[in-house]
């Protein structure tokens, strides 16, 4: 094979210069498809029907801990917190690999994985901007003195949003690749946000499952994804909680990283050996 | 610039009979068969050729593609582009290529072109003085003003596929791989595709390399061709040279000015492809071509003739049942003592 000339400008760098462009221009994508972000945000309203089911039992008396405001309190901030980490690249990979255009964009001189993520992180203002009236009356319903007051708190919120956010986006990375092997990686997914839904606190606060469940759901990656956060924002937890929590989270956020980078390594290299 | 030798891709393919009993068989015990997709080929392509990589659906046209831009890893072979190894990736190679397909489309759909180009700048770091000065040129040649503010969508086919190219070119490639750019476009939006692609080739001297069933295209574009059949190279060499080689014979198209007879057109002592009252087209060997020119114009009333070499459809037809027969042949040898 003849020798190969030397690169002549490093990879990282042309990449974090991109990076502003590849937002805007995301965002400039979430804008034109603002009415379907709307009608998603509609349909995400599981919390509200189970804050209605939950409001009208503590009604009759305090489940556990929780009377009807502080499930007022939990259910709107499960939902902010849902609404803020969301992410649709499984769906984005899944078709793109099922269409072929997935080729063109191995074929940049930028990873698609940076595309896929900052078009997922484009949406995040217009997600604020439509949560942030929810939230607002979240606490006016539930009542200020229902959530912390504390800002260190607060800080670390935002930081366990964020991986959580970081988390759901690469464990759909990583099933959404696995259509390079199998064709039927949106039914793992299936499997995933069903537990998803049962394991991280978006039905029913954790604290409310029997003992030997929340035993094993502690070890699960699911509470960090929704109740940690949440319970973070309602003062539910300790420092000392608090700090352990956002160690499990970056661990499971490494865990995630490695699963995500393994799978796409392999996925790259069917896709080199089979086509797409 | 681009060398290939002895390039090879296998796939290993999954079999199974039709039927309910087989799919079950197969779930416990997978039937595996070899495709030889591309089977040993050679060929070296010198910095600013246009060259059109024929062969019939299978023949292994777009694999070999695949391999030089490095999205599929050859079984076995050297390949190698701008000096780099395909397969490696490495950043410089993947900032000067660009693989343009006429099926599947890279533009926003929901976002006008415009940001698609910004995109491209950005992906391939290209200086905004510079994109601007490309950007430039390419609305001007592809007249895209007027397109390019406008959302994807709301684009036709053709002006789409001006977009498509100019996205494909603000980084300004040094090799550019056209796969059936011009699938699906009307006539006069495929003769300007091929009239900016070949002016693009001649003021960048950048590479092409075409694939394209369309023979308008390969005929426009193309002074050189690789032909692919099952994996292996049956041509590579100059158009007019495949042509002259597969079919010598001369198409004579006559033009009368009143009918011929049957048997005054098979007094010219030449093949009849098509005969009415207002025309004759004969397919006429080279050496007797002028016998039979002067056969025609004193016994028929002729108003005008053209003498063109046979159509590239023919001529590929001809080379691909030749490839056909032999592989044919070796499959079946001849029994001893025939």
């Amino acid at each position: 094979m003849s020798a190969r000339p030397a690169s002549t400008r490093s990879g990282f760098a042309p990449t974090l210069r991109a990076v502003p462009t590849l937002l805007r221009i995301g965002f400039a994508g979430v804008v034109a498809y603002r009415s379907e972000m709307i009608v998603w945000i509609l349909t995400t309203n599981m919390p509200l029907v189970m804050l209605a089911l939950l409001r009208a039992v503590a009604a009759e008396g305090p489940v556990g801990r929780f009377d009807a405001a502080r499930f007022t309190a939990y259910y709107f901030a499960t939902l902010v917190v849902r609404l803020l980490t969301s992410a649709w690249v499984v769906w984005e990979l899944v078709y793109e690999i099922r269409q072929g255009t997935l080729a063109a964009k191995l074929l940049r001189p930028l990873s698609p994985l940076v595309p896929y993520a900052t078009d997922n992180l484009a949406a995040l203002p217009i997600r604020g901007a439509l949560v942030l009236p929810i939230a607002l009356v979240g606490v006016l319903w539930a009542g200020p003195e229902r959530f912390t007051h504390d800002p260190l708190s607060w800080l670390a919120f935002v930081v366990s949003v964020a991986a959580a956010w970081a988390v759901t986006f690469l464990v759909m990375l990583a099933i959404g690749t696995l259509s390079l092997r199998w064709e039927s990686s949106l039914s793992i997914y299936d499997l995933w946000i069903a537990a998803y839904f049962v394991f991280s606190g978006y039905l029913l606060p954790l604290e409310l499952f029997p003992p030997r469940v929340l035993a094993v759901v502690r070890w699960l990656p699911f509470r960090y994804l929704l109740s940690f956060p949440v319970e973070i924002a309602l003062g539910a937890l300790s420092r000392r909680e608090i700090l352990l929590g956002l160690g499990a989270q970056l661990g499971w956020l490494a865990a995630s990283a490695l699963l995500a980078h393994l799978i796409w390594r392999d996925g790259l290299r069917r896709f080199a050996a089979y086509g797409g | 610039m681009i060398r290939v030798r002895a390039l090879r891709k296998h796939y290993q393919v999954h079999e199974r009979p039709p039927g309910l009993a087989a799919a079950l068989r197969s779930l416990l015990h997978r039937r595996y068969k070899t495709v030889a997709a591309v089977d040993g080929i050679d060929f070296d392509i010198a910095p600013g050729e246009r060259v059109g990589f024929l062969g019939p659906n299978g023949a292994g046209k777009t694999t070999t593609l695949k391999m030089l831009a490095g999205l599929l890893h050859p079984t076995a072979g050297e390949a190698s582009v701008l000096g780099f190894e395909p397969r490696r990736r490495d950043r410089e190679l993947l900032r000067s290529i660009m693989l343009v397909t006429g099926q599947k489309q890279q533009l926003l759909w929901d976002l006008p072109p415009a940001d698609t180009f910004e995109l491209n700048r950005a992906i391939y770091d290209v200086p905004r003085a510079q994109f601007r000065r490309t950007l430039d040129e390419l609305v001007h040649e592809l007249d895209l003003g007027g397109l390019i503010e406008k959302p994807t969508r709301q684009l036709s086919l053709g002006e789409r596929m001006k977009c498509e190219l100019a996205a494909a070119l603000v980084h300004g490639p040094k090799v550019l791989f056209l796969d059936e750019p011009t699938i699906g476009l009307d006539v006069t939006m495929q003769a300007t595709v091929r009239r900016f692609v070949k002016a693009y080739n001649e003021r960048t001297g950048a590479t092409v390399i075409l694939t394209s069933h369309y023979m308008e295209d390969v005929v426009a574009l193309c002074p050189r061709v690789i032909v692919i059949d099952h994996g292996k190279l049956s041509w590579d060499g100059a158009l007019d040279e495949l042509v002259r080689g597969t079919r010598p014979e001369k198409r004579v198209a006559l033009r009368l000015g009143a009918p011929a007879s049957a048997s005054q057109v098979a007094a010219l002592g030449a093949k009849v492809i098509e005969h009415d009252d207002a025309h004759v087209v004969l397919q006429v060997e080279v050496a007797q071509l002028s016998g039979v020119l002067s056969r025609g114009l004193a016994s028929l009333a002729v108003d005008d003739l053209t003498v063109e070499a046979a159509p590239l459809e023919d001529v590929l037809s001809d080379l691909f049942r030749r490839g056909r027969d032999e592989r044919a042949a070796r499959a079946e040898p001849a029994e001893p003592g025939a």
